[in-house]
């Protein structure tokens, strides 16, 4: 096991490290000019070297590549004399329209993104989960037709338009306040006021996931129900309820780990679309607004970075996860 | 009990289904799917006004670019029903503007038709060559493509996309391909392709690896099948249902996307007009023309509904396994 985790482990940074590089790469042989547009309107071509030597940016680009390695390990410092100013490690850069550290601006965000995949992720599951149970229990009943209608509706809708549909319903019913939605409200000083806040979007988000996990939850309970040890089970005279509980979700909810650890970590770089529909300035949200304002090279990159983070993060997570509920993953 | 059921034997003789190919049981099935066929019917309904939008809206005496400004009321709401739904203008107008809505719709459709179709065809396409190469070279390209394609899927698309509009959209016009929207295009294309075709590359892969231990390909082999005979007569057609399901099942998700994307602002710019678009410019006015929202947020649905219908009848229909 022990030789099985530190493999694994060596591959997620190593692919982090060659992710690093190739964002690196990608954005730094674009057009784009980060020193140029720092600068604003008024902008004669001194100011714009001064920028690039303080962004660091008139250096090579492996060198640049390096310095920002280090910084997020050492901390790094910009400009030289009085202009001189550090952001601490770890630091991503610094994003000149914030006129704050990259790292700060991602972590004022953080929240935001956090409190929406968890709650949808609580959200999703739940329904998932049940609605799957129940329609694979009455199997080509009513319900189980319903069951099945949902998971057509629900994931074929694009989260855009579900979005803009709870946003107008929550909106002429009062129940959304446009100009509170963007501010933070702690879970623990005002939990009334945190679900009121996060209700529509976690709805909007797990929508579509709720109903991809039905059709998991359904197709998995009924393969696993015509296994030989369920047979066993049922001849030893065991009841239903205990075999569906006991024998068959022990099995056929295990492959959810998988799914449900990486569409988790997904989310975790920010939700773009559910963000932007209900003005949450979460990850995905700034990135946006990054890209669409003034292309803010330096908050994009460790945006981008952070989200791809979770994604190596989560799938190292659910490898682990599934090597410790079977064995047999870790001997191959 | 045995004479019975000999005699249903010979009444109704199986000869008759034992010779039917693969593909006309898929397409027995398929026709027997009711709901599939309907929805086939719709979704084909709507890409044939995509692709004629300049006969259609000829027909309906409407175009995308003029403007129609005396139609327009109060802060650029149009007057009248409906957001102006009146005989000359059967979806009513744009408010702000004031182009015509069904004009404005229908030449949308078109573009998000082509990129769906386009990156569809573009991802199945890579997926199966490179797929079929790195299950049958082996070795070095196998492993090097699969160690790129568990790297591509560590990025988080809508977000590569986001970032990456802009300036590679400002590259592809340096370099002179296209421009404005066209460039657009381009990049949305591409950027879908690129972090599209892992996922697909992965299951061919393993289906290529499956199928070459079969006996009918050591059977061609020993009659002496050359390499790629049995790549294009042996394996592409037993992946040929694959890459259908892939295809019919991907679609509906890039018209969502790039709906996504324009309505993001990241996608195709105005002037230029799709169904993302339009619904972006409609959040703007839903509370004085909700029409102008509902009409595109409801051929979304559809269309995409409707291509969702038609892609699982399709899995149904080409699974071998699902006998009904």
């Amino acid at each position: 096991m022990f030789k099985y985790v530190s493999r694994r482990l060596a591959y997620a940074i190593f692919l982090l490290f060659l992710l690093s590089i190739v964002v690196y790469l990608i954005f730094g042989l674009l057009p784009i000019d980060p020193a140029r547009i720092s600068c604003g309107v008024h902008c004669s071509p001194a100011t714009v070297l001064g920028n690039r030597h303080r962004l660091g940016l008139d250096v090579p680009l492996y060198e640049q590549w390096w310095r920002f390695i280090c910084g997020i390990f050492a901390g790094r410092t910009y400009g030289d004399g009085a202009a001189q100013f550090t952001c601490p490690a770890p630091s991503l850069g610094y994003s000149f329209p914030h006129n704050e550290c990259v790292t700060n601006v991602i972590a004022g965000a953080f929240p935001f993104t956090l409190s929406l995949a968890i709650g949808a992720f609580i959200l999703w599951m739940t329904i998932g989960v049940s609605f799957g149970i129940i329609a694979a229990r009455f199997r080509g009943t009513f319900i189980d037709k319903a069951a099945t209608a949902f998971v057509l509706i629900g994931s074929s809708l694009p989260t855009f338009i579900v979005g803009l549909l709870v946003y107008i319903a929550a909106f002429l019913m009062h129940w959304i306040d446009p100009i509170s939605q963007g501010l933070w409200v702690s879970p623990f000083s005002d939990p009334f006021g945190f679900f009121k806040n996060f209700i529509f979007p976690w709805i909007t988000l797990a929508l579509a996931f709720a109903a991809i996990y039905t059709r998991l939850t359904r197709g998995n309970v009924i393969e696993t129900s015509s296994e030989d040890f369920i047979r066993t089970a049922r001849a030893k005279g065991v009841s239903e309820r205990r075999i569906l509980i006991k024998h068959n979700l022990r099995t056929s909810l295990a492959p959810l780990v998988t799914n449900a650890g990486l569409d988790f970590g997904g989310l975790l770089g920010g939700a773009i679309i559910t963000e932007s529909i209900f003005q949450l300035p979460g990850l995905g949200m700034i990135s946006l607004k990054a890209v669409l304002h003034d292309y803010d090279l330096p908050l994009i990159m460790g945006t981008t970075l952070v989200a791809a983070t979770f994604i190596i993060l989560f799938n190292l997570i659910v490898d682990l996860a599934y090597a410790y509920l079977d064995p047999r993953v870790r001997i191959a | 009990m045995t004479i019975i059921y000999l005699m249903t034997a010979i009444a109704e003789p199986r000869k008759e289904l034992a010779q039917r190919s693969p593909r006309q049981i898929a397409w027995m099935r398929l026709k027997r799917n009711k709901v599939s066929m309907v929805a086939a019917g719709v979704a084909l309904f709507f890409v044939l006004i995509a692709f004629l939008a300049p006969l259609v809206t000829k027909i309906f005496n409407v175009d995308n670019t003029t403007v129609y400004p005396n139609v327009l009321g109060d802060g650029g709401v149009p007057k009248g029903f409906g957001g102006g739904i009146s005989w000359h203008h059967p979806f009513g107008l744009e408010p702000g503007v004031g182009r015509d809505l069904f004009g404005l719709l229908i030449y949308g459709s078109r573009i998000s038709f082509s990129i769906a179709i386009l990156t569809s065809i573009a991802f199945v396409a890579i997926g199966l060559f490179l797929g079929i190469s790195a299950a049958f070279i082996g070795g070095l390209l196998d492993n090097t493509l699969g160690r790129l394609a568990d790297f591509l899927l560590a990025f988080p698309t809508t977000f590569m996309y986001v970032a990456l509009a802009y300036p590679l959209s400002l590259r592809v016009e340096a370099m002179g391909l296209a421009h404005h929207n066209g460039a657009r295009i381009i990049v949305m294309v591409s950027v879908l392709v690129v972090f599209s075709w892992p996922g697909f590359f992965r299951v061919v892969r393993s289906q290529v690896l499956s199928i070459r231990e079969k006996e009918f390909i050591l059977a061609a082999r020993t009659q002496g099948a050359s390499n790629m005979r049995i790549i294009f007569k042996e394996i592409l057609p037993n992946l040929w249902p694959l890459a259908i399901v892939y295809l019919s099942i991907s679609l509906p998700g890039y018209l969502a996307a790039e709906a996504v994307f324009s309505f993001l602002g990241v996608g195709v710019q105005a002037p230029g007009s799709t169904w993302g678009l339009v619904l972006n410019d409609a959040t703007n006015f839903w509370q004085r023309d909700p029409a102008y929202l509902a009409i595109p947020a409801g051929m979304v649905i559809i269309v995409v509904l409707a291509l969702n219908l038609f892609g699982d009848g399709l899995r149904d229909a080409l699974d071998s396994k699902s006998d009904r």
